[in-house]
């Protein structure tokens, strides 16, 4: 993997900086899957997620539709809780309604999805549509999904919050595009959550964004945790060092999962994947211990000089 | 609207490269065995550009022209779009290059070919023989499922490339307006299985 100077430089104070930062309260009880408090309620949310992107997007192909109802399954029942698609994901939203139907039962799932139309006005029966593509009664996070006429639809989407069709709001970004304007939203809009690209390669948001979100007191949902499965791809030609039991991990993935889930100001990280195997060991990054500072600090070099 | 900066081809993509091929393999389960007539009539096709028999001429443009309308409506309206939203938005396209051909069929005393003896000739000649007998051999070739065999007049990229095979061959003013949609069509599969690469 290469690196500039400059990228471990900033990487390097941006590491720095969170180890002034108080570390967030981790909840583990027993087996199941740490948890941290959604700032604006304090309600426990599992700190590993699912996202759909892809993954899930199987049209009606019967065999790949049996195959993430198992992932949904050994997800729900390994304690996960967060799932999380959109209308631009193809038939994910559908392979979840499937997934969730097979699975007899939603158990704690915590409902993510997206409103993703320029048209303010089309936003209530594109929301109405991913309802019933999932089966649910009501959603409890929506989301303007990066930022596509973010201004009318969070309207829509707190007026909905206030009826009590739902529960959160938030807005999402990707890749690190349009953080100026995130910003501007994260100060100027009393939202619940932000979804944002964050990974021991894009780093960017240590900056400023996830500051801001601790300090404004909204959630962290982080997306892209492995560049679309290229980081774990890359590192995989490389053993884990001999000190990553320090961290608890036993996998790369694990060991990029917790990289992530060791910033404070992040409330939960939602890979992606087809195969039961990897949503156990992903879920299970967020049941031990987190690295501290140091140790975060230690994990960037050590990929850095990959 | 949302900025397209900082975007790469690979972020448009919206479904996995195992997804798509097993497209191909669930498409051919379904429509199996209307390959064989496929293949039948694309060696028509060879046989009538081979004989230059301005009777049967029609037949030619005709035929291609209701393939495109069925593979616009069969694989684009009802297979891919189950994957790729955008799909639904193609089948119309298909449908007007099926009309147009058709009409190149219809019109006047038929349509042109030129000699197949020429370097020219020879050449889209073994573009539609690829086409038609070849390409279904590039699923295994790839080390995948023959399942996933793209066929003509199955499939939309042999039934493209063999289109402008065939329009190659044949003169009049119409052509280059009936090459139009196949080229496009085959810029934006091979812009997707580009992606495909990139992204895996």
């Amino acid at each position: 993997m290469t690196a500039t100077r400059r990228s471990f430089v900033s990487g390097a104070l941006a590491a720095a900086g969170t180890a002034t930062l108080k570390p967030a309260p981790v909840l583990a009880r027993n087996n199941a899957p740490a948890t941290r408090p959604i700032p604006s309620t304090g309600e426990q949310l599992a700190m590993v997620g699912l996202g759909s992107w892809i993954t899930f997007n199987v049209g009606r192909d019967q065999m790949l539709l049996d195959e993430s109802a198992a992932v949904i399954r050994a997800f729900l029942d390994a304690g996960g809780q967060m799932i999380d698609s959109s209308p631009l994901y193809g038939s994910a939203q559908a392979t979840i309604g499937y997934g969730l139907g097979k699975h007899g039962g939603t158990g704690k799932l915590f409902s993510a999805d997206k409103v993703w139309i320029s048209r303010v006005a089309a936003g209530a029966a594109q929301m109405e549509q991913s309802r019933k593509r999932w089966g649910v009664p009501r959603f409890d996070l929506l989301q303007v999904h990066n930022l596509v006429s973010w201004e009318g639809h969070l309207e829509t989407l707190l007026a909905m919050k206030t009826a009590g069709k739902l529960r959160y709001v938030g807005v999402t970004t990707s890749h690190g595009r349009r953080h100026r304007e995130l910003e501007q939203v994260m100060k100027s809009r009393p939202i619940d959550f932000v979804q944002l690209t964050y990974n021991i390669a894009d780093r960017e948001v240590e900056a400023r964004l996830l500051p801001l979100a601790q300090e404004k007191g909204i959630a962290v949902i982080v997306n892209r945790p492995f560049r679309r499965g290229s980081l774990p791809r890359r590192l995989q030609r490389h053993p884990l060092p001999d000190w990553a039991g320090d961290t608890g991990a036993s996998s790369w993935a694990q060991f990029l999962l917790k990289f992530i889930l060791s910033h404070p100001a992040v409330t939960c990280v939602i890979p992606a994947t087809t195969r039961v195997g990897h949503v156990r060991e992903n879920v299970a990054a967020a049941t031990q211990e987190l690295p501290d500072a140091a140790l975060r600090r230690r994990m960037l070099q050590h990929v850095l000089d990959l | 609207m949302f900025e397209l900066s900082g975007y790469q081809l690979s972020d448009f993509l919206l479904f996995s490269p195992r997804v798509y091929f097993r497209l191909f393999a669930l498409h051919n389960e379904a429509v199996w065995p209307l390959h064989i007539l496929m293949i039948v009539l694309g060696l028509g096709l060879c046989f009538v550009l081979l004989s230059r028999n301005m009777q049967v001429g029609r037949f030619v443009p005709g035929t291609l022209g209701i393939i495109w309308i069925w593979v616009g409506w069969s694989f684009f309206t009802l297979r891919y779009a189950t994957i790729n939203p955008f799909a639904i938005y193609v089948a119309p396209f298909f449908a007007l290059e099926g009309a147009l051909l058709i009409w190149i069929a219809m019109r006047g005393n038929g349509p042109e070919f030129q000699s197949v003896r020429n370097m020219t000739g020879i050449g889209a000649m073994g573009v539609l023989v690829f086409s038609i007998a070849g390409y279904p051999f590039i699923a295994p070739a790839m080390m995948r499922s023959l399942h996933t065999a793209e066929v003509f007049g199955i499939a939309p990229d042999p039934t493209a490339i063999a289109t402008l095979a065939v329009l190659a061959l044949s003169r009049g003013s119409l052509r280059i307006m009936a090459m139009l949609i196949p080229a496009a069509w085959c810029g934006i599969t091979a812009l997707t299985l580009w992606a495909m690469h990139a992204a895996s």
